[in-house]
């Protein structure tokens, strides 16, 4: 996932139309306009899911040429698949988790700068967090690969101060996962964290000040609850991506940090196993599903910006 | 002895109260420091005179920079991406933007199954989206090429198009419309005339985003693209064996164009505001 | 539009009309005219449907039922691109994308109207803008974007010339000047203007006729003096200016006289004053009517026949403005009356606490039907959320 166009999508509102002009109107038009668009998602987005739905229960025909798969529903292809691949399951989502905790560690205040203390350079900053990301996504993590290598300056100062040991790397890591993820869905984090910040009333701070409140407590108990809107946003729209990509696990890491992605794309690809990686596509979109239920629930927070 | 007027802070204490202050801004330097490191390093190597494999620094040269075409199969991935790029962003923009009308200015049945429909595409991770479009694919026996790719593009663009234009168009006052048409203006010709023209920049920025994500989009097309490669993909496949300083040249390229872009839209809007 | 624009000047006819959105009826059984070249002014409260009915003129919004009509013909169902009819909005709706010559060059020009200039011009004149045709609206101020608002609906010389609240967003100086302005090019150009407002200052100073509205009807129509002097309902009493409204029994009617006893006393006022054969009234008299004398004094010599007293009243407030000094006086049948006493450098500021007596000329008295809620139309609920629109 590339771009800011998550981004976009967190923070435009839903609203109703207008009043009507109060004439008939013309019943059709909006029918007209609706029509290619929505055939077009249908047949490319809604037709391919439940295709996938479909595949995910096939089973391959014994004997026959490797691609072909016989409609049998077996239904068992899903706890089997969730059973052999339960590991880059965990791990999936255990490093979309972490990426997106650091993500809004760093986020966080960096957003918080921009919002409050940046003055006029504020859309100067803000394209800036944003530019990095003009670069291809795939060009960025390899960068990272380079600059986290054995030979790298990273590497180098952490052995020099004893953190890494001489025979320990960084590149093909979980940790190199990790970081990588959390540099990649940065901005889908900083965003929307600004965008909620900026609303925030200075003068609510003030007035947290002018009832005894101190700089942190007037933060703590002021501006940070204000912001939740677009803590949450932030969150959902870094974790949810990064639970289902699996660029950063194969260029920064190893076959044991393989995540569930990976599995999805070698199953594709380099075996050809598509019932297992379509079972395995449509738990990804469930534990998604509810994790983010559950999420949005607890915080309870109605706008998502 | 009376007390000083006002207490002389000791050094210390000023420090210390100076970096509390300005703590936040120290790691807001700190935090774009990091966010730069890959650019600061791409843009670095696409001096790198190094052959083919790009890992080492060999040495400063330009000659990349002459010769953006000199590696095999970059360019070509290059125009590959912007043709599917154009194409993707055409359509979706096209179609995005009827859907965005129809939602933000008309009333009609079915709303709540529309807005599911462009709602879903943005949330579902984008390995689902590229192999249940193959997984079509393949059982209509397409084989996937540059057509797929293209599909695929518009597929998941048209929902943020959609996002884009809506806000955009709920956004314009809905009595310039009646004004026009309280000023003798028809139905079309209004539309033609007052909602299309303040409309525009939030197509512009739609298409806009269409592009990039077409231009950067790695996944998706990685499942739907059979033998051709656009950018994205080629530096992936070149990662194994060594990517070129070339595709750094582009990188670097397409960082400065967008960089400018951004800029001169900024430049303009304020211009325009101003004037 | 390629119509040939019609004759100048048509009357405005609403036969009938009603508008529901839903179960709420905005407007019910509305029926006016609105002669040509006159000003004629929609006066109510927020919600009372003034703005519905404008639309509904406009062809903004589609009656529910009833039809207008401009001179003989039915215009209820014609698009508002196919009558000559202009709204100046409430937030002027004016393009932003073009600049003020091309907003209010946008009518003419959808008409194919010939020599665009030279009308463009003369209007700009006639609102004073004539500097600014290049600007776009965002470089206005808000008594400029009113004046290119006005324009851009006058220079089609429509035959109804429709006003949204116009003035509703300036400031109090501003506005006062804005309502001479728009009076002054009315006469001046000759043309019909409706103009709908919640300010019955306004409405009093600029209209020629007055419509009351009250939840989707008219109350009273009638000229400014007409409404004031002899307010048909409570609402209308109370919603122009100031008004006193007692609960009284009618003693004695006769052909030219009703005598009616309030708090014990009597009081009386000429027949023709009394709009209700009820025994039960409200009777009216307006503030700046009142004489107040203290308690046992000399009345004011006034002219001949008896005026009426209300005796036994304290004083329970007295604000001095200026102009004239407003008291509250309280009487033994437990209501606080107001007065208002002109500033004639004559006498005292009376206190608080002081006895008086009130009189009047019985043929400023009004009578109202006594079924009525003697505080509609008075003040503003406090504990409603903000209407809009």
């Amino acid at each position: 996932m590339s771009s800011l166009g998550s981004v976009a999508a967190s923070t435009a509102r839903a609203s109703g139309p207008p009043e009507p002009l109060g004439r008939a109107g013309r019943r059709l038009t909006p029918y007209l306009l609706l029509l290619p668009g929505l055939a077009w998602l249908a047949v490319f987005f809604a037709i391919p899911i439940l295709a996938l739905a479909s595949t995910s229960v096939q089973t391959r025909v014994p004997g026959a040429e490797v691609g072909v798969y016989a409609q049998t529903f077996r239904w068992a292809n899903y706890p089997d698949a969730l059973r052999e691949y339960s590991a880059q399951f965990g791990r999936a989502f255990e490093y979309a988790a972490l990426a997106t905790v650091l993500a809004l560690l760093i986020g966080y205040p960096l957003a918080y700068a921009i919002a409050f203390k940046a003055g006029r350079w504020k859309n100067l900053l803000l394209v800036l967090v944003i530019a990095p990301f003009f670069t291809s996504f795939i060009l960025r993590t390899i960068a990272w690969r380079q600059v986290l290598a054995d030979s790298g300056p990273v590497v180098r100062a952490l052995r020099a101060v004893h953190l890494l040991g001489p025979t320990h790397s960084l590149t093909a890591t979980n940790i190199a996962v990790v970081a990588g993820l959390t540099y990649n869905f940065l901005p889908f984090m900083t965003l929307p964290l600004y965008a909620s910040l900026e609303r925030v009333d200075p003068r609510l701070v003030e007035a947290a000040g002018d009832l005894y409140a101190n700089g942190f407590t007037g933060f703590r108990r002021v501006t940070l609850p204000l912001s939740m809107p677009g803590v949450v946003a932030g969150t959902l729209l870094t974790f949810i991506p990064a639970a289902g990509d699996y660029v950063n696990a194969a260029l920064l890491g190893n076959p044991s940090t393989a995540m569930v992605g990976n599995v999805i794309d070698s199953r594709f690809f380099r075996v050809v196993d598509y019932p297992t990686a379509a079972a395995l596509s449509f738990m990804l979109m469930a534990a998604i599903f509810i994790l983010v239920t559950l999420y949005i629930r607890r915080s309870g927070t109605e706008e998502l910006v | 002895m009376t007390a000083p007027a006002v207490a002389r802070v000791p050094a210390g204490r000023r420090a210390v109260r100076w970096l509390s202050e300005h703590l936040i801004v120290i790691y807001a330097v700190l935090a774009f420091a990091y966010l730069f490191v890959p650019i600061a390093y791409t843009v670095a190597f696409s001096f790198n005179n190094a052959g083919k494999s790009n890992l080492v620094w060999r040495g400063f040269t330009v000659d990349n920079w002459r010769n953006p075409c000199g590696a095999p199969d970059v360019c070509g991935a290059l125009v590959t991406s912007l043709k599917v790029g154009l194409l993707a962003t055409v359509l979706s923009t096209v179609l995005g933007t009827m859907i965005a009308f129809a939602l933000a200015r008309h009333r009609f049945r079915g709303r709540a199954v529309t807005n599911l429909l462009i709602f879903l595409p943005m949330a579902t991770p984008e390995v689902v989206l590229g192999a249940s479009l193959l997984t079509m694919f393949l059982n209509l026996k397409i084989n996937p090429g540059f057509a797929t790719i293209v599909v695929a593009h518009v597929m998941f663009c048209i929902s943020f198009v959609v996002v884009t234009v809506k806000a955009r168009v709920a956004s314009l006052d809905p009595r310039l419309e009646q004004a026009a048409m309280d000023l003798y203006a028809d139905e079309w010709q209004a539309f033609r005339r007052i909602t299309l023209p303040l409309a525009a920049p939030g197509i512009f920025a739609a298409a806009l985003l269409a592009f990039a994500l077409s231009f950067d989009d790695f996944i998706i097309t990685n499942f739907n693209s059979g033998n051709v490669n656009t950018f994205p993909k080629f530096v992936y496949v070149s990662a194994a064996r060594g990517i070129p300083p070339q595709a750094n040249v582009i990188g670097t390229a397409m960082f400065l164009v967008a960089l400018l872009v951004v800029v001169a839209g900024q430049v303009l809007a304020r211009a325009r505001r101003r004037g | 539009m390629t119509d040939p624009k019609p004759p100048p000047g048509r009357n405005l006819r609403l036969a009938g009309v009603s508008k529901q959105f839903g179960s709420f009826v905005a407007v019910d059984d509305l029926t006016l005219e609105v002669p040509r070249g006159s000003f004629f002014a929609l006066l109510g409260p927020s919600g009372c449907g003034k703005t519905t009915t404008l639309r509904m003129v406009a062809g903004l919004e589609r009656p529910s039922s009833g039809s207008i009509y401009l001179g003989d013909d039915d215009v209820t169902f014609s698009k508002p691109y196919q009558r000559p009819v202009n709204t100046v909005f409430q937030n002027y709706a004016l393009f932003p994308h073009l600049d003020v010559y091309e907003n209010v060059a946008f009518g003419l020009r959808r008409r194919r109207a010939k020599d665009v200039r030279r009308q463009v011009t003369e209007v700009l004149e006639l609102v004073e803008l004539g500097a600014l045709t290049r600007r776009r609206p965002a470089q206005l101020s808000g008594g400029q974007q009113q004046r290119v608002a006005l324009a851009r609906a006058v220079v089609n010389r429509p035959d109804v010339l429709l006003l949204d609240e116009p003035l509703g967003a300036l400031d109090l100086k501003l506005r006062r000047q804005m309502q001479l302005e728009l009076k002054r090019i009315q006469t001046e150009v000759g043309l019909t203007f409706v103009h709908v407002t919640h300010d019955q200052e306004e409405a009093m100073t600029m209209a020629d006729t007055i419509a009351v509205m009250n939840s989707g009807r008219i109350e009273q129509l009638g000229s400014p003096v007409e409404l004031y002097e002899s307010p048909a309902t409570a609402y209308v009493a109370n919603f122009l200016g100031q008004s006193n409204l007692v609960r009284a029994a009618v003693r004695e009617r006769s052909a030219d006289r009703v005598c009616f006893e309030v708090g014990g006393q009597l009081l009386t006022m000429p027949a023709a004053r009394c709009r209700s054969t009820s025994d039960e009234i409200l009777a009216g008299v307006r503030p700046e009517k009142i004489h107040l004398v203290r308690a046992g004094g000399d009345e004011p010599a006034g002219p001949a026949g008896p005026g009426n007293r209300l005796g036994g009243g304290i004083v329970t407030d007295a604000s001095f403005t200026g102009v004239s000094t407003q008291y509250l006086v309280r009487l033994p049948f437990d209501q606080e009356l107001m007065v208002f006493a002109q500033n004639r450098g004559v006498g005292d500021v009376l206190p608080v606490g002081e006895r008086v007596t009130l009189s009047w000329e019985p043929v400023h008295t009004f009578g109202l039907d006594g079924a009525q809620d003697a505080g509609a139309g008075a003040e503003v609920d406090d504990d409603e959320p903000i209407a809009v629109g």
